[in-house]
């Protein structure tokens, strides 16, 4: 099992930045969403994001919501998402769960944060939960020694980015645009001048999500971020594969992309904090 | 860095002073659960709304737009033969908010939201939409102001408001209708909060009821209080006394609100609110959030939601689209917990046999939302008796229902092209 600090210092040791890769548990299927997990760790993703499947995803584009209906269909609960992050985690790679917060809470905010420490999950990132709503989640997550993860965006106010970043641990998930989750032909420039700004107030890694598909912009966002964040372009390959055994070769094929991308990272990208 | 307590929920009946409650809050509900992106826009929101608030030039404009625009006040009408004949002989006083302009009660909040919008400089403005009422009122303003104007509606909403939906396009709008999920109420809120994510810059979201993150349900309360100011007013003026029940029907809870809060410090005027029972709360099919569901967190607001063990929003359903919604404004979840106000689901059937019942005492079509308030007065009637003065908010007309009713009583089918099918 592998920390969140750990997974970046090692990262950062090799000089280059973490590759994070989200699935949805249950998507398609139970079992095959922990295939498809494995197969991301052993193709080079360092950090897994196991989504929690929700009726109401309104962080999310089309793909990701397509997906979560799909796990939904299936049946798929938290309990099985936190089995799911178990099953990923024992691969050796840091595995958080990514969920909007009404399913945490009905599930029991303390009971969530001890049965993903059980399981052997080391964080949560809450798309719709901000520090300020967050007294039970913050005493849950500390009991439990569970990473909390929130989202900065591009119209974060300075006030706001030292807000949410002392309320994070783990990293800071930086959203390179303002929208909704789904991949993009570029990555905007908000993103870099958002890191920036958040390592003014934290010594956290910082890591870029929204809108990455290819080992490319993976590449341009390694100069500037402790970590590359993709989800939907794993997701749309998946539901485009005719099989499992397809899907899980162009997870690979992506991730191995996606991992060499990161290792692309200039050696006068700067020291990182 | 202090992590912000939430309130206890004090004992049923307590009352609470607003400053016990963090902003936003009402005692554990309300706040704020939306992604960070739009924090931004919230507190924009909040500033520009608390400025408008101290202006006296926007008071001006707002209440001459609502004197020489929308047609208020509007008037109270005492409801003789549907009192007499079906509530017990009860004193009813309709409120009526069907005889402003677009029809219902939904344009009070449009004007204030739409004249924040042009103060903070914005040039587009997107809603969510149920009954489409909400939908015209916003298309209505947006076209007055010269916005530009889209709204987001369940697929299964376009269907059976069909009028609002030709109404919309008429005055300029663009109606996107939605087919994720139950295809109403609900994924039209979502679309419209994926929209406001990406288009914040130059759009703020004239969301339609008392519900989201703050400040929507305590803003949009403030505009729609104008109705309960008002009739509280004409009540005491046509009776001498303030009557013994307040009845509204609750869908997110904007009319409601509305007409409650000028009677929260009156402990001798009940209030009734009446949501959407459907088939009846025993069999699953309904919006009775207070019936049939629990405390949760949707649509960036802690509240009373429909939602399995699991948390997943559970989908709603009602015959009226207004209604059909599986949660409800924060303000409401408290006023429940407090025993302040009251709740109470209605079937389709007891709505529809209380719309009629109106349309043939008092030749008054209401809204099929408004009449499952109505159907909440005939049994309030047959509860207080004859000497009791109740007063209900007549939120809208309905006119967009004539389809759905001329089916439902089995009259001759409307034209089938204004069904949209
Ligand atoms: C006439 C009418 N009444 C009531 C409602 C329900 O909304 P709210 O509960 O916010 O008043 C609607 C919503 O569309 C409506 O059109």
């Amino acid at each position: 099992m592998t920390s969140l600090a750990e997974a970046f210092s090692r990262s950062r040791a090799q000089g280059r930045a973490a590759l994070i890769g989200y699935l949805p548990a249950g998507f398609p299927t139970r079992d095959d969403s922990v295939r498809l997990m494995r197969a991301m760790v052993d193709a080079g993703v360092d950090i897994v994001e196991v989504g929690l499947p929700y009726s109401d995803p309104l962080m999310d584009g089309p793909v990701i919501q397509a997906a979560a209906d799909q796990a939904l269909r299936g049946g798929t609960t938290p309990a099985d998402v936190i089995a799911v992050a178990g099953e990923v985690a024992q691969t050796g790679a840091a595995t958080v769960v990514m969920s909007y917060w009404n399913p945490v809470e009905r599930f029991g905010v303390d009971r969530f944060a001890r049965d993903l420490a059980a399981a052997g999950g080391c964080g949560v990132i809450t798309p719709d939960l901000t520090p300020e709503e967050s007294a039970d989640w913050a005493a849950a997550t500390e009991a439990h020694d569970i990473d909390r993860i929130y989202l900065v965006a591009p119209s974060s106010t300075d006030a706001r980015l030292r807000t949410v970043s002392a309320a994070c641990t783990g990293f800071v998930y930086a959203a390179s645009t303002m929208g909704v989750t789904g991949a993009r032909s570029t990555v905007s420039d908000a993103a870099e001048t958002l890191v920036l700004r958040v390592r003014e107030v934290t010594h956290l890694p910082v890591a870029v999500g929204l809108g990455v598909s290819t080992g490319e912009q993976a590449a341009q966002i390694a100069e500037y971020a402790d970590g590359v964040i993709v989800g939907s372009a794993f997701i749309r390959l998946v539901l485009e594969a005719p099989g499992i055994a397809e899907a899980e070769s162009a997870v690979a094929g992506l991730a191995r992309e996606l991992a060499a991308g990161v290792r692309r990272r200039r050696i006068d990208a700067g020291p990182v904090t | 860095m202090t992590w912000s307590r939430r309130a206890r929920i004090p004992r049923s009946g307590a009352r609470v002073a607003s400053s016990d409650i963090p902003a936003g809050h009402f005692g554990p509900y309300g706040g704020r659960f939306v992604p960070e992106a739009l924090t931004a826009a919230l507190d924009g929101l909040d500033a520009a709304y608390a400025a408008a608030m101290a202006d006296p030039d926007f008071h001006a404009e707002l209440d001459r737009l609502q004197r020489t625009y929308t047609g208020r006040p509007s008037p109270l009408t005492e409801a003789t033969r549907f009192g007499q004949e079906h509530c017990a002989g009860a004193r009813v006083y309709l409120k009526r908010e069907d005889l402003n302009h677009t029809g219902s009660h939904k344009i009070n909040n449009v004007l204030g939201q739409a004249l924040l919008t042009v103060r903070m400089g914005k040039k587009r403005v997107i809603a969510e939409t149920g009954a489409g009422q909400h939908g015209v009122a916003t298309a209505t303003a947006a076209a007055l102001l010269g916005l530009d104007c889209v709204v987001y509606m369940g697929e299964e909403d376009t269907r059976r408001q069909a009028l609002n939906v030709a109404r919309m396009r008429l005055l300029g709008a663009t109606v996107i209708p939605v087919t994720a999920g139950s295809r109403t109420l609900k994924d039209a809120i979502n679309e419209a909060m994926r929209d406001w994510v990406t288009s914040v810059d130059d759009t703020h979201y004239i969301l339609g009821t008392v519900t989201g993150p703050s400040p929507f349900p305590s803003m949009v309360r403030a505009f729609q209080s104008i109705i309960g100011r008002e009739a509280r007013e004409q009540v005491l003026e046509a009776t001498g006394r303030l009557p013994d029940a307040v009845a509204a029907c609750v869908g997110g809870g904007s009319n409601a609100m509305g007409i409650f809060a000028a009677f929260l410090e009156d402990p001798s005027v009940a209030l009734w609110g009446f949501e959407a029972g459907g088939d009846g709360v025993e069999t699953g099919r309904h919006a009775a959030r207070f019936a049939g569901g629990a405390p949760g967190v949707l649509h960036g607001a802690r509240t009373y939601v429909m939602q399995d063990e699991w948390g997943q929003t559970v989908p709603s359903h009602s015959i009226s689209a207004g209604l059909d919604y599986p949660g409800v404004g924060p303000e409401h979840a408290w006023l429940h917990d407090t025993g302040r106000a009251h709740y109470a689901p209605v079937t389709d059937a007891e709505a529809m046999d209380a719309f009629e019942k109106l349309c043939r005492t008092e030749g008054i079509i209401p809204a099929i939302e408004t009449a499952h308030a109505l159907a909440g007065v005939m049994r309030l009637g047959r509860e207080l008796g004859d000497d009791a003065v109740i007063l209900v908010n007549l939120s809208g007309r309905g006119d967009k229902d004539v389809a759905t009713a001329a089916r439902w009583f089995g009259l001759p089918a409307v034209d089938e092209s204004a069904e949209g099918r």
